[in-house]
């Protein structure tokens, strides 16, 4: 496994809210007259907030003079965008045709267990997402789980409380 | 720091720039530095080689070059030694040391590190003399694991932009067209339609406006090809993009890339920033006066957008809803325009077609079929990674001569080719050529090459249960036969799998695919019954189980399978205990083990970790 040096945005992040609000105008100004601008816009105000807040969508519904509806239309389409706020760590389990006929479906089970929680919630304390993923290309090394952009790979339902340690200990 | 090489005004700077490369690889260690072999730990390994070499003042002469797949994923991490051809799977940080005192510095072999091959496990140093690689053609995968991603330098020196300065110095459209048409090039995105034939009807739609895309938005599970591609030669994607749109007659290009693919996007992105760069990507191309750009539009999860025109919705800002054909995207495509789209691997064949021509292309392959076609090979074989072989070799060539054939000694059930789209190939067929017609006789098709091997443990009634259940939650919405026909095929699977079946729920499952086929409105729709379809045809035999005899002979259906402990085998050792998750194992140590049936979950992990053969599965033991 190996860890990411991307700076984390989601969650527990040093920016205000006020900050992204403003990072986020001058995203829809960049964007603006861009053709096919509000899905690029929506990924990119995910990663800044976390998720898509109502107040979010109307700033970016104004701004690309798109009409409400067709901005709740594209949000409510696409799984990768939430309307909830999500755990710092997102944590994908492959459901892949691979990892489910090598044991996917019992990390799942095991995680579910452990984090107490069901796929699409979200631990009381916020670290933890639990989502299902469809295929993310690493089938040669299945059942794998992600957790934000780290693979981990052959997982065994044993090993899920060792793999939650590492993302629960206070990040340095 | 080297300097920044200027720009490419012409062909000729072209090859300047390739004959001032060097090839050579003495010095070079390659990494392969692919998503399965980082998630394996690759980059640890190359931290630690560094500072190796620097220990034995060997920094400043060797290089460490991070490429992308070289296909056996389960083996990662792996080298590739430049010096000699040894190839090195399964390194550890702590083999750095040991790689650079004995093998650079002694020129000796580290048996323990090399591939292994047959039942006696015989050691195999060099890379080419491994049958996983000797068995293999590539043509798509050819600079995979050899470049580095993220060098310009590697592409041009591996012949990159070639194809594309030939044709822009000596060749006109319908010459391009016309050797794509004699190499006899299919979509390799699942469907196998002629390449050429797209590209003609996009350059004779009027227009001055023209788009060409790539789609990459690789959903089938267990495939993993075009991930592989981008990842590991981005500038052969761009590169066949720029032919496809100096044959149409367009100037912007779009990759259309699924967000699960963090690193493809990023290795993309900084081969485009390099072509763009270098003059390979913006306005008069290698002073030939052709205009062409790129663009990336990452996907936000959701399969359906692997369909043509749900794909150009979702680039133009809407939900990925697929609209009725005609009109066609060659006619009106994205934003209304002439649009040619093609996949990943499709476009990746292209320069090698240019450069070398459609014959030698079409050199390789069957009669109606032609080229190569990667596979990504994963479940149940010895290695798991990705494959290019000639189109129309047999399925059981690529399972057992290139993959090792299946894993714990177990038996081949099925092969799953072509993802929800797909069928299930059983082993009676295991000598079925791998080619577009052969798969179509059989129920499966091509698809875009997820082949997913399938032993004994795996029941096939739960298998076409997965991938109903799959297309039920990737449906649109949009259509009805596709949005309420899986609901409903997933019911009746669901209560099959529960031991609540009928045999009359057959006929329903067959009649009730055979609609969804014909009436629904894209790929996805008409594919969707498919994986139920090919299990009707091959497997009845587990699915009478399941219906008549409540039974899922291979034990996957928790509602039919019983677990209990025999009591003259078990020893005590209260392994299954110790690991039950639900606690439901009472016994104490060298005391005979009992199971309460009424707290049992069914998950099987009692059985699985005896090692005295005393839990039995549906009262027999393993």
């Amino acid at each position: 496994m190996v860890k990411t040096e991307k700076k984390c945005t989601c969650g527990g992040v040093a920016a205000s809210d006020a900050e992204n609000h403003a990072r986020l105008a001058q995203v829809i100004q960049e964007y603006q007259n861009k053709p096919g601008a509000l899905i690029p816009v929506l990924q990119i105000a995910q990663a800044l907030f976390g998720y898509l807040p109502k107040d979010v969508l109307r700033t970016i519904s104004e701004g690309l003079n798109e009409p409400y509806s067709r901005v709740f239309g594209v949000v409510t389409f696409y799984s990768f965008f939430s309307q909830v706020p999500r755990g710092k760590y997102v944590i994908r389990v492959c459901m892949g045709t691979a990892c489910y006929v090598r044991g996917g479906q019992a990390v799942l089970t095991a995680l579910e267990q452990e984090l107490k929680i069901s796929v699409g919630q979200t631990t009381p304390d916020r670290v933890f997402s639990l989502d299902v993923g469809r295929c993310f290309g690493a089938c040669g090394l299945a059942p794998a789980v992600m957790v934000n952009d780290d693979v981990h790979q052959f997982v065994q339902p044993g090993q899920i409380k060792d793999i939650l340690a590492q993302y629960r200990k206070p990040t340095a | 720091m080297k300097k920044t090489p200027k720009a490419l005004a012409t062909a000729a700077d072209l090859d300047a720039r390739r004959a001032s490369i060097n090839t050579e690889t003495k010095d070079k260690i390659f990494m392969c530095a692919g998503g399965g072999c980082i998630a394996s730990g690759a980059m640890a390994v190359k931290t630690a080689l560094l500072a190796e070499l620097k220990k034995h003042k060997l920094d400043k002469t060797v290089s460490i070059v991070e490429t992308g797949c070289m296909g056996p994923c389960s083996g990662g991490p792996i080298l590739l030694m430049g010096r000699d051809n040894v190839y090195y799977q399964h390194v550890a940080v702590a083999d750095a040391g040991e790689i650079v005192e004995k093998h650079l510095l002694k020129g000796e072999i580290i048996e323990r590190l090399t591939w292994k091959e047959g039942p006696k496990q015989k050691s195999v140093p060099v890379q080419s003399d491994i049958p996983f690689f000797k068995r293999q053609t590539k043509i798509v995968l050819r600079n995979c694991g050899i470049v580095d991603p993220n060098s310009l330098d590697d592409a041009i020196g591996r012949n990159g932009y070639q194809a594309l300065s030939k044709l822009l110095t000596s060749m006109t459209p319908d010459a391009v067209i016309e050797e794509v048409k004699k190499s006899g090039l299919r979509g390799r995105g699942g469907a196998g339609f002629p390449t050429h034939i797209k590209w003609a009807a996009a350059r004779q739609s009027p227009g001055a406006v023209k788009y060409v895309l790539c789609n990459a938005d690789e959903g089938d599970p267990g495939a993993f090809m075009d991930r592989s591609v981008l990842e590991g030669d981005p500038h052969s994607v761009i590169e066949g993009m720029l032919i496809g749109g100096f044959a149409i007659g367009s100037s912007q290009g779009y990759v259309y890339v699924r967000a699960e693919y963090p690193l493809a996007v990023e290795r993309l992105q900084r081969a485009i920033e390099m072509a763009r760069e270098a003059g390979l990507l913006g306005q008069n191309i290698l002073g030939s006066g052709y205009a062409f750009d790129l663009e990336i539009r990452k996907g936000s999860g959701a399969f359906v957008c692997g369909e043509e025109t749900a794909l150009m919705a979702s680039i133009e800002g809407r939900r990925g809803e697929p609209r009725p054909r005609p009109p066609f995207p060659a006619q009106k495509g994205l934003w209304m325009k002439p649009t040619v789209l093609n996949n990943v691997e499709t476009f990746a064949n292209i320069p090698f077609i240019i450069l070398n021509g459609g014959d030698a292309f079409a050199s390789y392959g069957t009669a109606k079929s032609k080229g190569t076609k990667v596979f990504a090979l994963a479940g149940a074989v010895n290695i798991s990674g990705l494959v290019e072989v000639p189109v129309g070799t047999p399925l059981n060539d690529v399972v057992f001569d290139i993959a090792g054939g299946i894993k714990d000694g177990k038996s081949f059930k099925a092969a799953q080719i072509g993802g929800p789209s797909g069928g299930c190939i059983p082993a009676e067929y295991l000598n079925v050529h791998l080619d577009y017609e052969s798969l179509n006789e059989l129920g499966a098709i091509m698809g875009s090459g997820g082949l997913i091997v399938i032993d004994e443990d795996a029941c096939m009634v739960d298998v076409a249960r997965f991938f109903v259940d799959f297309v039920r939650e990737e449906s649109c919405g949009k259509c009805v036969p596709c949005r309420e026909g899986t609901r409903r095929m997933l019911e009746i699977l669901t209560r099959i799998c529960n031991g609540q079946g009928e045999m009359a729920d057959l006929e329903r499952l067959s009649t009730l695919g055979t609609s969804i086929k014909s009436t629904s409105l894209c790929g996805l729709g008409q594919t969707a019954a498919n994986p139920v379809l090919s299990t009707l045809r091959h497997f009845m035999d587990e699915y009478k189980a399941h219906i008549l005899d409540k039974k899922c002979p291979a034990g996957k259906c928790t509602k039919l399978v019983t677990y209990d402990i025999d009591a003259e085998a078990c020893v005590g050792c209260t392994a299954c205990a110790r690991r039950c998750p639900v606690a439901c194992i009472a016994g104490v140590a060298k005391g005979i083990h009992v199971i309460d049936q009424k707290v049992c979950t069914r998950c099987g992990t009692c059985y699985d970790v005896c090692k005295f053969k005393a839990v039995r599965r549906n009262g027999k033991s393993k």
